[in-house]
């Protein structure tokens, strides 16, 4: 679409029509030449060999390897996200508490966990469990999941705090003026409404979830769908390290897309309807949620804002 | 209570402030790559070439939608095992993060593109209307009404990113044992009577590292934000 371009570019007049189509060519010439020393280089190495390949099209690599894997991704992700968003809620209620003695606690958690780094509070929940004698078998899922909730319920405090604030205030306010208390504002006229406008990015944030599923797939020795690069490629099956990483890749690609795709149609159709006040809190940016950063101040959070 | 740091086999990562280096060494390194490779996907994004534009959507959509493990991993195996790239390294530790750096460089820089691509879409169209209609040309257009306008608003976008990349540098303990996570990995199955203590260390860390860079340019950004 030229739509988004138009405020550099003016609709291309006959000149900058022909200009265009040398930089097409150039451009197709550069890529194809890219491409070409890749590939050259991996068959140079014997990487583009039939049989480092084809073993990927046996049942026995996806049905005893990637899918059992692919279960354990979705296992952890999904858990994740059910205990992250219920503990997100009461954070970023807590951060609009009253009291400063909620608020500070909560605005401290929040920061904190949003500034530690997901393996380090996953290797840490690690070593606590295996201290603590939890079953070997099912450690790894509890400190994945544990690493990931204490991160996503911070992240999704803010988002629980950017969509109440980004509610008109007028919302408040009428509730306030109908003699409604302080907590019966909250549960019954801003949260509804808020987790409404949160769903887009509850599930963008899935997103994130799933990628960070695979760290623990390496360092963890979680059983998940990344974690297969290691045994797949000694098994009987033989497919070559880079075939077992492409698939990998194809696998998370196309679980992500399918998120995405379905938090973007989300978005829209939360912007669409009539009930409500249209607000929402756009999937966008998600990923890089930062500490310190407020995020109804972004554009993210100001996108949310306009609309309601 | 510090005495355990002392052990011959955290002084090969430099110790604990050593391996907060690396850290910040692997984070400077591809911020300042994926600045560049970002800038460049970012122009083919809103370039008026078709097939630019692309290549563009095309590349962010495909490599943000991968996790970065996967990337980091595929860095190792696959470029430094199998097709024996160096990148001028000469040890195995410099070769890790060298292709260290070249995946986070081929991932971040997504994120960087899409920032700055938000960043020039915040600027109403109306402006550049207005500027071809006083006679300015595409550069001047560009330089002195559009970029500045954009480029205030992706502060605080582009800071996140840079404070995602800085968390996201840990990655590198799935190949190598260089940097802050990996002397984590390595100290806290060792003490494991210190456990809360090794944590806190390595958390605080990141917490310096991130929060100040997050709280100053999300200042910066409110700052000097464009009032619509």
């Amino acid at each position: 679409m030229t739509q988004q371009a138009s405020v550099l570019y003016d609709a291309p007049g006959p000149r900058a029509r022909q200009r265009n189509v040398v930089y097409t060519v150039l451009f197709v010439a550069a890529v194809v030449a890219a491409a070409w020393w890749l590939l050259d280089q991996l068959a140079e190495r014997n990487q583009l060999d039939a049989q480092n390949w084809t073993p990927l099209l046996e049942a026995g690599v996806w049905t005893d390897f990637f899918l059992p894997g692919l279960l354990n991704t979705l296992q952890a992700a999904f858990l994740s996200i059910l205990i992250a968003l219920p503990v997100g809620v009461l954070l970023g209620i807590g951060r609009l508490s009253q009291h400063a003695w909620i608020r500070w606690p909560a605005a401290v958690w929040v920061e904190f966990f949003r500034a530690t780094p997901v393996l380090i509070l996953m290797l840490f929940a690690r070593e606590l469990y295996r201290l603590t004698g939890v079953d070997t078998d099912i450690l790894p899922l509890y400190a994945v999941v544990t690493g990931l909730v204490l991160y996503n319920a911070s992240v999704l405090a803010e988002v629980v705090r950017a969509g109440i604030v980004s509610l008109p205030r007028g919302q408040s306010e009428a509730a306030e003026a109908l003699g409604l208390r302080r907590s019966q504002v909250m549960t019954s006229v801003l949260l509804p409404q808020a987790i409404t406008a949160m769903l887009p990015a509850i599930v963008s944030q899935l997103v994130v979830i799933v990628k960070d599923t695979a760290l623990g797939g390496v360092v963890i020795r979680f059983e998940d769908v990344m974690a297969q690069f290691r045994p797949l490629p000694t098994s009987d099956y033989r497919p070559s390290v880079l075939a077992t990483l492409t698939a990998i890749a194809v696998i998370f690609l196309v679980l992500n897309s399918i998120l995405t795709t379905f938090a973007n149609w989300l978005e829209k159709w939360l912007r669409q309807r009539k009930k409500g006040t249209g607000t929402v809190v756009t999937a966008d940016l998600m990923e890089e949620q930062a500490p310190g950063v407020r995020l109804e101040d972004t554009e993210a959070g100001a996108a949310g804002k306009d609309k309601g | 209570m510090f005495d355990f740091l002392d052990k011959p086999l955290y002084a090969e990562y430099g110790g604990i402030l050593g391996a907060f280096w690396v850290t910040i060494e692997l984070t400077f390194f591809s911020a300042i790559g994926s600045l560049i490779w970002g800038t460049i996907l970012a122009a083919m994004r809103v370039s008026p070439v078709p097939v630019m534009r692309a290549f563009g959507a095309a590349y962010v959509n495909v490599v943000r939608n991968i996790p970065l493990t996967v990337i980091i991993v595929a860095s190792s195996m696959v470029l430094a095992d199998q097709l024996l790239w160096t990148l001028g390294g000469s040890d195995s530790r410099e070769i890790s993060f060298r292709v260290a750096v070249l995946g986070f460089v081929a991932y971040t820089s997504c994120f960087v593109c899409e920032t700055l691509r938000s960043g020039i879409n915040t600027v109403p169209i109306g402006q550049a209307e207005a500027a071809r209609a006083l006679g300015l040309t595409f550069f001047q257009v560009l330089r002195i009404v559009v970029l500045p306008q954009a480029f205030r608003s992706v502060i605080a976008p582009l800071a996140s990113v840079l404070i995602a990349l800085t968390k996201n540098t840990t990655v590198t303990a799935s190949i190598a044992g260089i940097e802050a996570a990996g002397l984590m990995a390595a100290m806290i199955e060792r003490e494991s009577d210190k456990v809360m203590l090794v944590f806190a260390m390595f958390a605080v860390g990141f917490v310096i590292l991130t929060l100040p860079m997050g709280m100053f340019l999300g200042w910066v950004a409110k700052k000097v934000s464009v009032k619509r």
